[in-house]
């Protein structure tokens, strides 16, 4: 079964000569620099969402998280975990979306694997990806590095992701036009890395636990203070109407098209410029700033004017009651 | 974003704080009934603004919060059930019952969802014949006329598999058992606007006579909360005790007649035991007689299920506004959102968990 997906699915979608020679293993030549390697599992649900699908969303995901190292995308492997009774058609529009993704973001998934498991041991269909990548000379990329004055921007809208997810999951459904925002970064972390160089401190996608997290993280291992500005965020309505209704805190939502980045001040605005006149970053904004104290803490200079703390999220964000 | 925006406005309210702090000669003591009033306090940072001799209490009213323990028991336990199919609001699924919440039942099997809408779960029940569609009813006046809607709807459809287990309460005989304290210290109320939308401000006149505080109908947002505040100060100050609506652009006097209608035609009012706090007389509603096949405590048989509230949280002082969160031993040490000692650090709403979220070094 697994062999007859692997090349009646798989080999034609993904085709490219190390996985071609469907060896144990792909042997590569990497191009000079050090050699970021990461990898992610997708378990999402629902698999098909407007604006991607699980395919899309392991090839992003993965090649954005060595994006987010400095890294440039160069290779990725696929394990898949089917469950029984995943309708062939589905695979296949699947698979091809990874294909096309990986085109887009040009990465080769050079080796994979694939597993079917009994009906009910598994949930329609599981995929991990692992990636690697070059970070060139010179760029150096860690959550440590964010100091006392550095200017935090973000590549656009926050919250979409999730809220589009969310408008299709069962018992949630809503009507809204909002599309995730699922998409490749390297490109845009490129145009940054280009005007900013080693000025660029800290580079993050705010996926789970949202923009939130992400900056709580940074926090904590910087050991500084990072004070957002409520009325800069970018939100758009949608995901701002929909958030009201339930109840939901925009900074605490999923985005997996979205880059924050902690950048020295001289550089700032340079980096802002050419994030607004790439593709993925008409709507990027300076959101705040590293300060001293309070340490390891995300203020919220809010828009009355007031200050308070925003949190790490316990759990997931559950629709209120009224 | 319209309707939202022009109530967050940072010039509006900062006016009105100032006309606050100008018309105000002593100290008061304002209680806000609702949890969600609570929040936006807290979450925008209105306290900062306020004179310091006006102290703002928080009130009772998160639904979560005031769910009695037992009747958290009570769902797990039908939850838990292989032909069940629980349905509930996000937020009840954290809450901590004696011995584990909604989700860890969801993560050892059960078949417990998240709905928006109590009409979901009669929708699940319809697409389901073979299971039994259980929502968790509970609410103040706001949600009740949804409640009432599902129960209808199931009835008409003639639908044998669906049931609530309902836990509504109401907000007048709350705010009478406060003020009827002996050492109560609530000397102007916020009423919750929402809840006013439904059932309308009738029932508050008789409360600002019996104990002559004023009641001022408040909304949610930044601007709303500061009008209401500002109504009320201005009261306080002229020795008035009336009900004013400060949230007309939803609240009225009458409420909204339909919605009353059909939850009285569903519903009685009970006693109703209040977590934390007691049994208040005349403050819940349970369903009526005729629609009793409707009930799952009844169906499952779960009211015998009793639980003693653990003694270390003091959500009742804490509901009732005798203490603040930051005064209880246990906050912020062995009661965290992470691990709840009761439901206030529980909830979006609760008292406690804003607490948390938004004041711990801030």
């Amino acid at each position: 079964m697994s062999r007859k997906l692997t090349e009646s699915i798989f080999l034609p979608a993904l085709k490219n000569p190390a996985l071609d020679a469907l060896h144990d293993g792909a042997i590569l030549s990497l191009p000079p620099g050090r050699v970021a390697f990461t990898t992610d599992s997708y378990v999402i649900d629902p698999i098909f969402f407007p604006g991607g699908d699980i395919g899309s969303l392991a090839v992003h995901g993965t090649v954005n998280d060595l994006a987010m190292c400095g890294a440039r995308p160069l290779h990725l492997s696929a394990g898949f975990i089917i469950e029984e009774g995943l309708p062939l058609a589905d695979l296949r529009r699947i698979v091809a979306s990874m294909a096309q993704a990986a085109a887009v973001a040009g990465v080769t998934v050079v080796t994979g694997d694939t597993k079917v498991v009994d009906r009910g041991k598994g949930d329609q269909i599981f995929i991990n990806t692992a990636g690697i990548g070059v970070v060139p000379e010179g760029i150096e990329i860690s959550p440590t590095r964010a100091r006392p004055g550095d200017v935090v921007l973000v590549s656009g809208e926050i919250a979409v992701h999730g809220i589009a997810i969310l408008s299709v999951r069962q018992g949630l459904q809503f009507e809204t036009e909002l599309r995730s925002d699922s998409a490749s970064l390297h490109d845009l972390v490129g145009a940054a890395l280009d005007v900013a160089g080693t000025h660029l401190h800290v580079l993050r996608d705010p996926t789970r636990g949202g923009v939130a997290s992400a900056l709580n993280e940074i926090a904590a291992s910087a050991n500084v203070s990072i004070e957002l500005e409520e009325r800069s965020i970018p939100v758009n309505e949608a995901v701002q109407g929909a958030c009201e209704l339930l109840g939901f805190d925009p900074l605490y939502v999923a985005n997996e098209g979205k880059c924050l980045a902690i950048v020295a001040p001289s550089h700032a605005k340079a980096v802002l410029e050419a994030w607004r006149r790439h593709p993925l970053g008409r709507d990027a904004a300076i959101i705040g700033q590293v300060r001293e104290e309070p340490r390891g803490r995300l203020v919220l200079h809010t828009r009355i004017g007031a200050r308070r703390v925003v949190d790490m999220l316990s759990g997931e964000q559950l629709p209120r009651i009224c | 974003m319209r309707f939202v925006d022009e109530y967050r406005d940072g010039e509006a309210v900062r006016r009105a704080a100032a006309a606050i702090a100008s018309i105000q000669t002593r100290p008061w003591t304002l209680m806000e009934i609702c949890g969600g009033q609570t929040h936006s306090i807290l979450k925008f940072g209105l306290d900062q603004l306020l004179p310091e001799a006006l102290t703002l209490v928080h009130g009772p009213g998160c639904p979560v919060c005031v769910t009695p323990l037992e009747l958290i028991d009570q769902a797990v336990e039908i939850a838990a059930r292989r032909e069940v199919i629980f349905t509930s609001f996000g937020d009840m699924l954290r809450v901590p019952g004696s011995r584990k919440s909604l989700l860890q039942v969801k993560s050892e099997g059960g078949d417990v969802r998240v709905v928006y809408s109590p009409l979901d779960a009669v929708r699940l029940a319809e697409e389901n014949p073979m299971r039994q569609v259980v929502f968790f009813a509970v609410g103040f006046e706001t949600t009740a006329p949804a409640n009432a809607m599902a129960v209808w709807r199931a009835h008409e459809l003639g639908l044998p598999n669906f049931t609530i287990l309902c836990s509504h309460v109401l907000v007048p005989p709350a705010i009478d058992a406060i003020l009827g304290a002996p050492d109560s210290r609530i000397q102007g109320f916020l009423a919750a606007g929402h809840v006013c939308t439904v059932e309308g401000t009738g029932d508050y006149e008789p409360l600002a006579r019996k104990y002559h505080v004023p009641i001022v109908v408040t909304g949610f947002e930044p601007v709303d909360l500061m009008a209401g505040i500002l109504i009320c100060v201005q009261a306080l100050e002229k020795g008035e005790a009336n009900v004013e609506n400060a949230y007309r652009r939803s609240a009225h006097t009458a409420g909204n007649p339909a919605a009353r209608a059909l939850v009285r035609r569903m519903f009685r009012t009970c006693d109703r035991a209040w977590r934390g706090i007691g049994v208040i007389p005349g403050s819940g509603l349970a369903l009526r007689e005729e629609f009793g096949a409707f009930d799952a405590a009844h169906r499952f048989e779960s009211a015998h299920i009793r639980t003693e509230e653990p003694k270390e949280c003091i959500a009742g002082e804490i509901l009732l506004g005798h203490k603040r969160p930051s005064q209880c031993g246990a906050f912020g040490g062995r009661c965290t959102p992470e691990h709840p000692l009761g439901a206030p650090m529980v909830s979006a709403e609760g008292a406690c968990a804003a607490y948390y979220a938004y004041r711990r070094t801030a």
